[in-house]
């Protein structure tokens, strides 16, 4: 506990990630086919898939906005199944009670996750690793409880939930509601990765990964480590309650035991699975979340708990860094070996 | 009054089983470090043993017997083939080890046992202790046996020399290596302990809550509650925590309109935010200070 120093970057593989930044041009390239793909996607795809397409870069967002706080501060939470429900029945209250336009409902559910993520980031200040853990484990035991609770229920409609319309096209474009949604909701997703990108590349960037790697040696350096977590915690909660918004959009529908503690079981795998510090990793994370637990219930209902821990605990054992370390990896052995 | 004191003497009876939580949550702390979130669904799984046990047409204090020894062998199981082997790894991999556990032992409950809610027989039965109101007799065979459990191992840890072993060897690791100690099996056999003292918690509160795969959740929260509470160092601590915590649910349940009997869960969020807030060690536990 007391040197979190060495061991907490290890498996973070920070020092390869050289490699990959000093070749902006293959970057670049590789970011505008996989947009050019992203793009084209709908138009081969049925809605159905379409629809499970959203969800993945929905899911991929959230657990980016976990990466954010775990991967790059070094904090644990287990309770973003309560930012992600906070964000979706903000939307949900917004779009149901005052009839709000569900694109107007993300900067609201963003700045009330924002704010909400910084109250609850203000005791973190003190919480170091696992009682923080254990802090947000406690709110996401406790939110499914508090959405039901019964003087609320006039507005978070107590077990049945809200249930919500699913907006249509802008009229002009010749888009079903399934392609239109992928498309406002990739257009989203774009923005928040280009700004997580930005930030983790930036000043506060380094810092954030300073405070992860040695707290009291960043301290040293004049950086607000206090300032900086409050804020990290903030906003990892906005990113995590921006998905929430989304998904509730897409999936139309939002009710209190969508939100348990199981859902931040879902996130921590798929962060663990993309790669810990990886922004794009939490892209494939979203991809296994939605598509391992279908697969899972082909072989029998329920399992996909024990599917998740057993690839959690591989991927601890043999592959810490995540998918991402494995396409780093990948590369540095494609790149090391010609040289020779 | 009456009210009051029954109350509290309910209260009394879930925080024996919240205590046993926490001291159960305390002794892997001691050992390594680390809150084991799987604490909650390994109980749910001894009590499922038991529960199959008694299916079969065995008696009670059989079942009992069989799945607290399987606990305590299991306990020793998880740490020597899952967690000896990440002792050194940073703190996000054991953490995301814990939670892989909790989701297996989740879902394998519900995969062999199903989820739909069982009755679970309690071998004190129901009725009022000595015909008074105040207290049923199932509710005082929870404050019994948590007693009992507590007091062998007070005698345990203060009276034998594994006891002592087991001490030197969460106290100061590389010391009780120097003297002959194997801490490793030390830290196995502090697992295995923590597993049965879960198991008990579980068998006793399963005819309160109902068995089911997601029951301990919310035991397991309170259980924390009264570890975090009592102080995380301090075993004594964490059983006074856990009391207390089980005292707290069950006052503000009955005399706080709406929120008490409805946000029990919220309860425990408020009262570990607030010790850690107020006093991160707990009410007994030491401020650890590290040498930079």
């Amino acid at each position: 506990m007391t040197m979190p120093s060495r061991e907490a970057t290890e498996p973070l593989g920070t020092a390869r990630r050289a490699a990959a930044i000093s070749r902006p041009g293959a970057r670049y390239i590789s970011i505008g086919a996989a947009i050019a793909v992203a793009l084209v996607l709908p138009s081969v795809a049925t809605n159905f898939v379409i629809f499970q397409l959203t969800l993945v870069m929905v899911y991929g967002l959230a657990i980016l906005g976990l990466n954010l706080l775990t991967g790059f501060n070094g904090q644990f939470s287990l309770g973003h199944s309560a930012f992600y429900g906070i964000g979706a029945y903000t939307t949900a209250i917004l779009m149901d009670k005052i009839d709000l336009a569900y694109y107007w409902t993300l900067p609201c559910s963003g700045a009330v996750c924002f704010l909400v993520g910084v109250v609850f980031g203000l005791p973190a200040l003190r919480l170091q690793g696992l009682y923080l853990a254990l802090a947000s484990f406690a709110l996401a035991a406790a939110l499914p409880q508090i959405l039901k609770f019964q003087p609320l229920e006039p507005l978070t409609g107590g077990v049945q939930g809200i249930v919500l319309i699913k907006p249509d096209a802008p009229a002009g474009l010749p888009l079903n509601p399934d392609q239109w949604l992928y498309y406002f909701t990739l257009a989203v997703l774009l923005v928040m990765l280009a700004g997580a990108a930005n930030l983790v590349n930036s000043r506060t960037g380094r810092a954030l990964m300073a405070i992860r790697d040695h707290p009291i040696a960043a301290a040293a350096m004049g950086i607000n480590t206090a300032l900086y977590k409050t804020l990290t915690f903030g906003l990892s909660a906005l990113y995590t309650g921006i998905a929430g918004t989304l998904g509730a959009i897409a999936v139309q529908f939002v009710a209190p035991d969508s939100f348990t503690f199981f859902l931040s079981i879902s996130f921590l795998v798929g962060l663990v699975i993309g790669g810990v510090a990886s922004i794009p990793g939490c892209l494939v994370g979203g991809l296994f979340v939605l598509y391992v637990p279908n697969l899972a219930e082909r072989v029998s209902t329920g399992l996909a708990g024990a599917i998740y821990g057993c690839i959690m605990l591989l991927v601890i054992f043999v592959m810490p860094s995540g998918a991402a370390g494995l396409v780093r990896f990948a590369r540095t052995f494609a790149t090391a070996r010609p040289a020779r | 009054m009456e009210l009051l004191l029954q109350q509290v003497l309910a209260g009394l009876a879930n925080g024996a089983i919240y205590a046993l939580m926490a001291l159960a949550v305390v002794m892997i702390y001691q050992a390594i470090d680390h809150l084991n979130f799987a604490q909650g669904e390994m109980a749910t799984f001894s009590t499922f043993i038991a529960w199959q046990v008694i299916t079969w047409g065995q008696p009670y204090w059989l079942a009992f017997a069989i799945a607290v020894t399987v606990s305590f062998l299991g306990g020793i199981v998880i740490d020597r083939i899952l967690f000896r082997p990440i002792h050194n790894a940073p703190i996000l991999g054991q953490l995301v080890a814990f939670i892989a556990l909790f989701s297996i032992l989740n879902s394998v409950d519900g995969e062999i046992w199903n989820f739909t809610i069982k009755t679970f027989p309690t071998p004190f039965g129901r009725e009022p202790l000595f015909g008074l109101r105040l207290i049923s007799t199932h509710e005082a065979g929870m404050i019994g046996i948590t007693a009992v459990i507590l007091g062998l191992l007070y005698l345990f840890f203060r009276g034998s020399r594994l006891g002592l072993a087991m001490r030197a060897a969460a106290a100061n690791p590389d010391s009780a290596r120097l003297v002959g100690i194997r801490v490793g099996w030390m830290i196995a056999l502090g697992w295995g302990m923590s597993a049965a003292i879960g198991a008990v918690g579980g068998m006793l509160i399963a005819p309160v809550v109902f068995l089911e795969p997601n029951m301990m959740l919310g035991v397991l929260l309170y259980g924390f509650t009264g570890a975090v509470l009592g102080g995380l160092s301090s075993p004594g601590g964490a059983v006074a925590g856990g009391f207390a915590v089980g005292v707290i649910e069950n006052l503000a349940g009955t005399f706080i309109p709406y929120f008490g009997r409805d946000l029990k869960l919220t309860i425990a969020l408020v009262l570990i935010t607030a010790v850690l807030l107020v006093r991160p060690s707990g009410v007994f536990g030491r401020t650890v200070v590290s040498r930079v």
